[in-house]
């Protein structure tokens, strides 16, 4: 080892021009192309605030129409079997959809 | 509170299953001005605290002028039909968002996971000023009060559709469900926005506590099967199963059901049709076998 871990992870990247926008979508069905019942939004190039409320109307309509619009799907929610005794418990949203996209920045 | 009480100061019980549906009932203007005007006096000077469970003749009494506030007819008929008489008081808070003040919150509920299925607190929150979109009225989500969730566990989702933010005329009382998922928002106005909350805890059952003379009003089960925008798609019908366990809850009765799924929950018929069973068993050990 050469450097202390502050240093190795200081250490400039290969894209330091670049930042994640993420969007996540929460759908009425686990189908990616079901409609979208919740959004959520952060931004990495920390231009805006997305904050809870921000919107009344999602961004798409549903998961697919994020993909065909160029975001990138990362993660969806895994199916979970209803647990015997509380298969009708609800709690939280079951069908989480994380995108993300890479967008230009001047920060380097 | 009074011990006699006027049945048509009560809630009603196209009121309560909208109660059930939306986890919450908003009373527009219900407090008249003269009181509102007093009431930024009282709440500027702040309202001493209270252990956990005080009944309201220790933390508010005759004469005080939040007693007064909860002892108008249509504020106590509502309170008493949602948390019965005598309720205590769980905590309460004076909140005041100052001009361009505060961020908005993420979401969540109240204090921590309730589990409770069988019994609810309501929070009542009182608007002394009328309150517009751009004081940042709380925002909550209708219909989420019967999820269980952990506090801020929800902080994930920013917008949900169906999403409501509260803006109403000076002297509107909110009454909440307990669990009702909600966030303050940022206050983007020039003037101070009020409010004040009390948390109630029920000590009796929560047993037809309000006047069922309307029990069978077709709008009971309209009001029960409300839908908002994020309950479109698969959790829609589970809300539905949620609501109207609550309702049996509170009416005590056992048999009430929507769209029949918890009563195709209960069909384990067992009685055995002696002319439809046929006498004859497969006979002898197990017929498969190893190589057999």
């Amino acid at each position: 080892m050469t450097m202390t871990v502050e240093e190795s992870f200081a250490t400039r990247p290969i894209d330091p021009h670049l930042r994640q926008q993420v969007l996540i979508l929460y759908l009425g069905t686990s189908a990616l192309d079901s409609n979208v019942i919740g959004w959520t939004r952060y931004d990495g190039t920390g231009r805006s605030r997305p904050t809870m409320g921000d919107s009344d109307e999602p961004p798409y309509p549903t998961g697919l129409d994020a993909l065909i619009d160029g975001w990138r799907l990362i993660q969806m929610s895994q199916l979970q079997a209803h647990l015997p005794g509380h298969e009708y418990d609800v709690a939280y949203l079951p069908y989480e959809f994380v995108f993300e996209r890479l967008v230009e920045t001047v920060a380097g | 509170m009074t011990t006699t009480f006027e049945r048509k100061h009560l809630l009603s019980s196209v009121e309560m299953a909208h109660f059930v549906s939306h986890g919450s009932i908003l009373l527009e203007s219900v407090v008249p001005d003269s009181m509102n005007q007093r009431a930024i006096e009282v709440l500027d000077a702040g309202i001493p605290g209270y252990p956990y469970g005080t009944p309201l003749d220790i933390a508010f009494p005759v004469g005080t002028f939040v007693r007064e506030l909860l002892e108008l007819p249509t504020i106590a008929g509502a309170i008493r039909s949602l948390v019965g008489p005598d309720p205590v008081i769980d905590h309460h808070a004076v909140h005041i968002r100052p001009p361009r003040g505060g961020e908005a919150q993420n979401m969540h509920g109240d204090a921590i996971l309730d589990p409770r299925v069988d019994a609810f607190d309501v929070q009542l929150m009182y608007y002394p000023r009328a309150v517009t979109l751009e004081q940042g009225g709380t925002l909550s989500v209708p219909g989420t009060h019967l999820r269980k969730i952990n506090q801020t566990g929800i902080g994930r989702y920013q917008n949900l559709a169906g999403q409501t933010r509260l803006v109403c005329p000076a002297g509107t009382v909110a009454l909440l469900h307990h669990g009702i998922w909600h966030g303050g928002r940022r206050n983007d106005s020039d003037e101070p926005r009020y409010m004040f909350k009390i948390r109630f805890n029920p000590t009796v059952r929560q047993l037809r506590l309000w006047n069922t003379d309307d029990i069978d009003d077709p709008g009971v089960l309209r009001e029960l099967t409300a839908r908002f925008g994020w309950t479109s798609a698969n959790e829609g019908r589970l809300e539905l199963v949620n609501r109207a366990k609550l309702w049996r809850v509170l009416t005590g009765d056992q048999q009430f059901d929507i769209d029949n799924y918890l009563t195709r929950e209960q069909l384990r018929p067992q009685f055995v049709a002696i002319g439809a069973t046929d006498a004859r068993l497969g006979g002898g050990p197990a017929h498969a076998g190893w190589g057999v």
